[in-house]
């Protein structure tokens, strides 16, 4: 009570503002508001804006090369740019393909070191070996490149490839002879790159899983491992498939460490022991390089299409998601 | 070579029966890194008989009832003194495995835990799932068994197959009961498992508790004293980490022994 100013008991000097004009005054709006919120809508525009300039970029360059090939521009595989020639079948399949021998050796590696650091690493183990494995997203593509030619692929040729051309040469995927740049090669470079990523954000989701879940399942009688396989996973199983798109998503943009490893070559090949190109390494290789004009469309086409795949992949991942969170809570809507 | 088992020790003396108690703690001590939860309990546990564990927050019941069935050293940093007997053989000695006791001593826990991605029959038969393969037939059969005795089967029987999400609380927290009792377990623990319901979930649960005892041996936490006097036959009173009293329901509502006891259930602490 004594710490009211005397002048707050004082009735004010001067006429009272009627409720009239104190209605009016509802209506005041604070000139920082309305600068605030405009600066943020454009902010919030430019980032939408910038997709769609890029994507009118590439099409407005692509434009002569698709109406010079037409459909036939995704299903030929021969790119000569001498003789103005350009099919672009080769890049769209060897980007498809590393980018799933990147999957299918990361994403069981990933997987495991996530279940590892959240249900059965030791305590101290756990934050180290999380900060090594999310480290390895630090390391510069092209470092990873120049592993790749030094130590992968001699790797490859001298312990790999002679088990493989006695055991799996039946197999079309390890048919032929290999020289070391291969689709295999890139593949095994980008599942390196991609799995810090998945591993880590597998990780946040298993993290994500209430304790009670995983007590229920203990409390049942399952091991530790059952309560893994049976509670955990399908509980996070939405996040993971976040997690391996998110990694499919990387693989697919890559350009350096696999175009140092790719081998480079425009040609479609089952076999992973054969040289083969991306799309992101063929723009990188030959863009500076393109004297044509033709050739220079037929790359902006290119890269159309890998825009165009990565939003289909995402696009894709989202549907997934959001049945799989659907799926988990079925028929929420059903009664 | 298995170890030789440890001798069945006689029931504590103020226990009724002569006969060996279902399941009984012998100076059990549960400790938070140095600091104990609940410390030299002797308690025993017998048959067809709801035993419930009351006192205000923080003594040490909810504890002793994870110190159970060896749930309450999934707690890093935890550990257990003293002995668990079940049927007169201590749990804790060294190469028992934890999972096959808690196959015997089921737990139902506060909040009910559906496993979201499993349907409702799914769910019940999620721990049938670890053990040995059972036919398809005999699995149906098992849930139907299991649903019923956990008061369930009428309100799900036409959607087995849905999200045990679209359930009231009180529903799940029944299914999570079926789910308990589908690999045939000896003994119930139950942690506070109306405290999360609405009245009309907790009578239900309440009514069930009367039911499982026919067949198990059960021991119920609970917050709620007018529970504890409906459920239970006998009542353990826990004050600060140690066990203050212990004795029929009944008498220990109308002529506790202890001061803290009478304090307690007269609400004048806690």
């Amino acid at each position: 009570m004594t710490d009211i100013p005397a002048t707050v008991l004082e009735p004010e000097a001067g006429p009272q503002p009627t409720a009239e004009e104190r209605w009016r005054a509802l209506k005041t709006v604070s000139p920082g508001d309305v600068v605030y919120r405009t600066v943020l809508t454009v902010f919030a525009l430019l980032l939408p804006l910038v997709l769609v300039t890029i994507a009118l970029e590439l099409g407005v360059n692509a434009w002569p090369a698709v109406s010079k090939f037409g459909f036939g521009f995704l299903t030929h595989s021969t790119w000569d740019p001498v003789r103005g020639e350009f099919g672009a079948l080769p890049l769209i399949v060897g980007t498809l393909y590393s980018s799933l021998v990147a999957l299918v050796i990361a994403v069981p590696l990933a997987l495991a070191c996530a279940i590892f650091l959240t249900e059965f690493a030791p305590r101290w183990l756990r934050a180290p070996v999380a900060t090594l494995i999310e480290l390895l997203a630090a390391v510069p593509s092209v470092i990873y490149g120049l592993w790749g030619i030094f130590v992968l692929i001699p790797l490859l040729r001298d312990h790999f490839w002679p088990v493989a051309r006695h055991a799996l040469s039946w197999l079309p995927i390890f048919s032929g002879v290999f020289y070391g740049p291969s689709v295999l090669a890139g593949g095994v470079i980008l599942s390196i790159m991609v799995l810090p990523y998945i591993a880590a954000v597998s990780r946040e989701v298993l993290l994500a899983v209430p304790p009670s879940q995983r007590e229920a399942g203990l409390a049942l009688g399952a091991t530790r491992w059952e309560t893994v396989w049976t509670v955990i996973l399908p509980y996070g199983r939405a996040g993971i498939i976040g997690a391996v798109i998110l990694g499919l998503g990387r693989a697919l943009g890559e350009t350096m460490a696999v175009t140092m490893v790719i081998g480079n070559r425009h040609e479609v090949s089952a076999s992973l022991l054969q040289p083969g190109y991306t799309i992101a390494a063929a723009i990188a290789n030959e863009f500076s390089e393109a004297v044509s004009d033709m050739h220079l469309s037929a790359l902006f086409l290119v890269g159309a299409v890998l825009f165009l795949i990565t939003i289909v992949v995402n696009a894709v991942a989202r549907v997934l998601v959001w049945r799989v969170a659907r799926g988990s809570a079925v028929g929420s809507t059903a009664i | 070579m298995t170890p030789p088992p440890t001798q069945p020790v006689p029931a504590p003396a103020d226990a009724p029966q002569a006969t060996v108690p279902r399941l009984a703690t012998d100076a059990l001590t549960a400790w938070y890194g140095t600091s104990s939860g609940v410390r030299d309990v002797t308690l025993a546990f017998r048959e067809n008989t709801v035993t419930a564990l009351i006192g205000p927050s923080g003594c040490g019941k909810s504890t002793l009832l994870r110190s159970l069935n060896r749930m309450h050293e999934l707690v890093p940093g935890t550990r257990v003194t003293g002995r668990v007997l079940l049927d007169g053989y201590d749990i804790y000695e060294p190469g028992i495995n934890p999972i096959q006791v808690r196959r015997r001593i089921g737990m139902v826990f506060q909040r009910p835990t559906p496993f979201p991605t499993m349907s409702i029959a799914e769910n019940v038969a999620a721990g049938l799932a670890v053990g040995p393969r059972l036919s398809r037939a005999d699995r149906a059969g098992i849930v139907e068994q299991a649903l019923k005795r956990a008061a369930l089967w009428d309100e799900v029987k036409d959607r087995l197959r849905e999200s045990p999400l679209n359930l009231s609380g009180g529903q799940q927290q029944r299914l999570c009961v079926a789910r308990t009792v589908a690999p045939e377990p000896e003994v119930i623990l139950l942690d506070e498992p109306t405290a999360s319901l609405d009245p009309s979930g907790a009578a239900h649960i309440e009514e069930l508790v009367q039911e499982l005892k026919r067949e198990f041996t059960v021991v119920i936490v609970t917050h709620n004293l007018q529970q504890a006097g409906r459920v239970s036959d006998l009542t353990a009173f826990f004050y600060l980490g140690e066990l203050v009293e212990v004795g029929p329901t009944t008498r220990i509502f109308t002529a506790p022994l202890k001061p803290q006891t009478e304090a307690y259930i007269t609400g004048r602490f806690g």
